[in-house]
């Protein structure tokens, strides 16, 4: 298997299994591990992570709120505000657990070439 | 470089962490908040109804069967678990709504919101809400029983607390980023002093100071009268009160101190009140008697009612319940009906404190100088180092008023008495209404009730109706508590309580029918001192009008005035306006806005022109009157609509009516004119910002989040008539909050509804399913369980048990 897809199941894996027991930043706790384990170059490093986190919050969020006819997701798109568009809210809560993912990932990079010298 | 690499990557990922684990302003944690584990998206549900529980501490289970309404009816064994059961089902469907009430209650806010919250939070510390509340824990302790269903209540509420994980928080805490804390019987009694100061906390005795000093006492009289010149009491004026033996009140040759005051607490709403009446058997379609009632306060979301069955072996009550107190509020049981409407009676008075030097230790009293008492008070507030307000309190209550808080004298202060800090256990009246089984046990559960003094209506199945206006009220000399008082005279004091025997009230009175709408609890004819400090005078008289106009009622006659929107306030002034108001002067678009009006047949119905037009002209008629109150730095309450409208009618001339700030002599048929014009320019840039001016769309009725209305969790544009003054008097913010009709079959049947759901979860399809019935003017029949088994009403059940 290509490392880059692995480290994106990894992430992913290691990202659902602590949202069980840890808080809302448990998934760049599994960006970082994934990036020390499983070393990846250039851009990939930021956006696997992002990909894999997004798609993770994303399709969580949906299954959630599609169950609920999205009553709770529109009125949030209308606090935040995003004109009460419940997409838009599954979009932006993808991009902020991508960003920390990602950022984590980077960060975990960067460790892992510290320790290697 | 990989040193530089690493730091700056650290960097960054620390700063992401920060930036979406910290709440900025009012934008939460983002990271904590949009997260699908924990976050907001948890929400995205309805609440289970079905499965079974484990609560500590119950004695035996308890069935909670719940209908299509997600109303709950609890069947428990025994008082002290349905207790604990409704503590635990509350707080299921409300626990972040009865939390944050008693936040706001303490004074406890800017924990939660930030200094923004600091003025108001100030507000409740100096009026003594916390002193009250735990006056109020004093007297239920010597009631061990009520005490102990408290904290089974509190038990319960604490066992749905205990059970909860971060992600299932109300979304409410995720978005201010805070957590429960648990419940307590303080909580209960903060509640209970939330009702009180919003029912029975206004006054405007300031206000009356400031007015007798610039105007003297008879041009005060002539504004502020005790009584009005028409007066339909809540007990009918044929009463006899022969029976009342004891001495009144002498009032004292003193003076009062005339101070001038800028400013003064923030009141309640002035239109908190509500309707209630009861139609005795001779007056019933069916020979049942038939109950009523109407409460009218702020429509909020989550609505401030929850409706329960609450069923033992001993006793099975249904109707409207406050979350944070025990029991039904304005139900029924098998036997009887009640419900309240706002006694609005003066049981909140000043004093004008002279300390003794700058320590403020000591104040003066009956020629002596005597200790003040300092009640420590720290205000937290979210992000910032606490704010100490501490205030002092003297024997007749707290110094609300002094150098640090709207004062300016270093050695004076106005001290506030009130009736809601004398303490009462107020949760056993309630409690025993619950239980009540006839007029007698309806009697004996007012005994115990003391503020906010309401009009408690009643209805059994044995045939009696009845109504009491019950609360511990003071005996007072005439004239007492309507100015500020002088705090060193001992004859300023409250000099007792009206005996509880005493207090206004009428059992099947010849007129077959008992009502009250805030208006007047008696006439002249009491001997116990009453004025008028807000009554309402005009929905009652509605109310009476239809009861007196024909011999027997169905239910949907009870309906229909509950949605009754004739404005008699309107039609008691216009059709004197169009006799003598001069319109030669008007331009075309006036006439034909005149014309508008005249067609009107003064029902504030959704489609109509004329409620709006009537709307504003009347608030641009009062001002325009009342221009003399336009002074600054200066607290004031112009007089009330009843008393200008009388005025404008019979002292059109009156030097009030003069507009000060114009060379001419305006008489009041100029300030119909004047108040015309300006209302229909303004009228006319409404409609170029927002087109039609129909009743409807000009009052947009709107249902909002108790955090200030916050648009997400809000319901705007509400399609229902009405308004202040009206039977059915939803105004744009206020009005009925619970309705319900009960007819005392046996056993009773009942109609209820209220402008909201019985969810507290924005997420929950049941968080607002009400409103548009509500505003319809339809209602839910109330299924009223027998025995503990499921019955095609019932949609779901889920069983408490023991753990």
């Amino acid at each position: 298997m290509n490392i880059k897809t692995l480290n994106f199941l990894v992430t992913l894996v290691l990202a659902i299994v602590f949202s069980f027991f840890l808080p809302w930043w448990s998934i760049m706790l599994a960006a970082f591990i994934t990036a020390v384990l499983l070393s990846i170059r250039g851009v990939a490093v930021f956006f696997i992570p992002f990909v894999a986190i997004f798609v993770f919050w994303v399709s969580y969020s949906f299954i959630l709120s599609n169950t609920n006819d999205f009553t709770l997701a529109k009125k949030i798109a209308i606090l935040l505000p995003l004109d009460g568009n419940a997409y838009l809210l599954l979009i932006i809560t993808g991009i902020v657990g991508g960003l920390a993912g990602g950022v984590a990932g980077i960060f975990g990079k960067q460790c892992k070439a510290l320790i290697k010298k | 470089m990989k040193y530089l690499n690493f730091s700056l990557s650290l960097l960054l990922t620390a700063l992401t962490f920060y930036c979406l684990d910290t709440k900025f302003g009012s934008i939460p944690p983002i990271g904590k908040f949009l997260n699908p584990y924990t976050g907001v998206w948890q929400n995205e549900t309805d609440e289970t109804i079905s499965g079974s529980v484990y609560i500590d501490g119950l004695l035996d289970k308890v069935n909670v069967h719940y209908d299509a309404q997600l109303i709950p009816h609890l069947f428990a064994k025994n008082e002290t678990d349905l207790y604990k059961a409704q503590g635990y089902i509350t707080a299921k469907h409300r626990l972040w709504q009865m939390e944050f009430q008693t936040y706001a209650a303490a004074g406890r806010l800017s924990e939660i919101i930030g200094e923004a919250a600091l003025n108001y939070d100030r507000q409740e510390r100096r009026q003594g809400m916390g002193f009250g509340a735990e006056q109020a824990i004093e007297k239920m302790k010597e009631d061990p029983e009520t005490l102990a269903y408290i904290e089974a209540y509190a038990d319960g509420v604490n066992s749905y607390i205990n059970q909860l994980q971060p992600k299932d928080f109300p979304v409410e805490y995720k978005l201010l980023d805070y957590r429960p804390e648990p419940w307590t019987v303080k909580k209960t009694a903060l509640l209970l002093m939330y009702m009180t100061k919003d029912l029975a906390g206004f006054d405007s005795d300031l206000e009356y100071t400031n007015a007798l000093r610039m105007f003297g006492k008879e041009r005060f009289d002539l504004l502020y009268p005790d009584f009005y010149e028409i007066n339909d009491p809540v007990i009918p004026k044929d009463t006899d009160w022969s029976f009342i033996d004891v001495p009144m009140t002498e009032t004292p040759v003193s003076k009062f101190p005339l101070d001038t005051i800028a400013s003064t607490l923030d009141k309640p709403h002035p239109d908190n009140g509500s309707n209630n009446w009861a139609i005795s058997g001779q007056k019933s379609y069916s020979g049942n008697p038939i109950l009523a009632n109407d409460p009218h306060l702020g429509l909020n979301l989550p609505s401030i009612w929850f409706v329960m069955q609450l069923s033992t072996p001993n006793h099975n009550s249904f109707g409207a319940t406050l979350p944070g107190a025990l029991g039904v509020v304005s139900g029924f049981n098998n036997h009887i009906s009640w419900g309240e409407t706002n006694a609005t009676r003066d049981v909140l008075d000043w004093y004008k404190i002279e300390f003794k030097d700058k320590n403020r230790k000591q104040y003066k009293y009956d020629g002596q100088w005597k200790d003040v008492r300092l009640r420590v008070e720290e205000i937290k507030i979210k992000g910032k180092a606490s704010f100490i307000d501490s205030v002092r309190y003297t024997h007749h209550g707290p110094v609300s008023y002094d150098k640090e808080f709207k004062g300016n004298d270093e050695l004076a202060g106005y001290a506030m008495k009130w009736s809601g800090h004398i303490g009462g256990n107020n949760q056993k009246t309630f409690l025993e209404l619950n239980k009540g089984k006839n007029y007698d046990d309806y009697v004996k559960a007012l005994k115990h009730y003391t503020a906010p003094a309401q009009n408690f209506i009643f209805a059994s199945g044995e045939g009696d109706i009845a109504l009491w206006v019950q609360g511990k009220l003071p005996n007072k000399w005439k004239g007492q508590g309507k100015f500020l008082m002088d705090g060193s005279n001992p004859r300023h004091d409250w000099q007792s309580f009206i005996p509880q025997s005493f207090n206004a009230h009428t059992k099947n009175p010849e007129r077959g029918f008992v009502s009250s709408a805030n208006q007047h609890p008696v006439d002249k004819s009491y001997p116990f001192y009453v004025f008028n400090d807000g009554y309402e005078p005009y929905r009652n008289r509605v109310i009476n009008n239809f009861f007196n106009s024909k011999d027997t009622f169905d239910i949907q006659d009870f309906k229909d005035l509950h949605n009754n929107n004739y404005n008699l306030k309107a039609a008691e002034l216009l059709p004197y306006i169009y006799k003598t108001m001069d319109v030669s002067a008007l331009t075309n678009e006036e006439l034909t806005i005149l014309n508008e009006i005249k067609k009107w047949n003064f029902n504030n119905n959704i489609d109509e022109l004329g409620p709006s037009i009537w709307s504003i002209w009347w608030a641009t008629l009062y001002t325009t009157v009342w221009d003399e109150y336009e002074v600054d730095n200066v607290a004031l309450k112009a007089p009330f609509s009843f008393q200008t409208i009388h005025l404008l009618k019979t002292k059109g001339d009156d030097a009030f009516m003069n507009i000060v700030a114009t060379p001419e002599t305006e008489t009041a048929k100029d300030l119909f004119l004047i108040s015309f014009k300006k209302a229909v320019k303004s009228l006319m840039d409404w409609k170029v910002e927002n087109g039609s001016y129909n009743w409807n769309d000009y009052k947009s009725t709107y249902v909002g989040h108790l955090l200030q209305a916050l648009p997400a969790f809000s319901r705007f544009n509400v399609t229902i008539g009405g308004g202040a003054n009206i039977v059915n008097a939803t105004s744009k913010n206020h009005g009925p909050s619970w309705r319900m009709i009960v007819e005392m079959t046996s056993p009773p049947t009942a109609l209820g509804i209220y402008p909201g759901g019985q969810s507290g979860n924005p997420g929950s399809k049941y968080y607002d399913n009400f409103i548009d019935d509500w505003a319809a003017g339809n209602y839910h029949s109330l299924h009223f369980l027998q025995s503990d088994t499921k019955t095609d009403a019932i949609i779901a059940t889920q069983t408490l048990i023991s753990n």
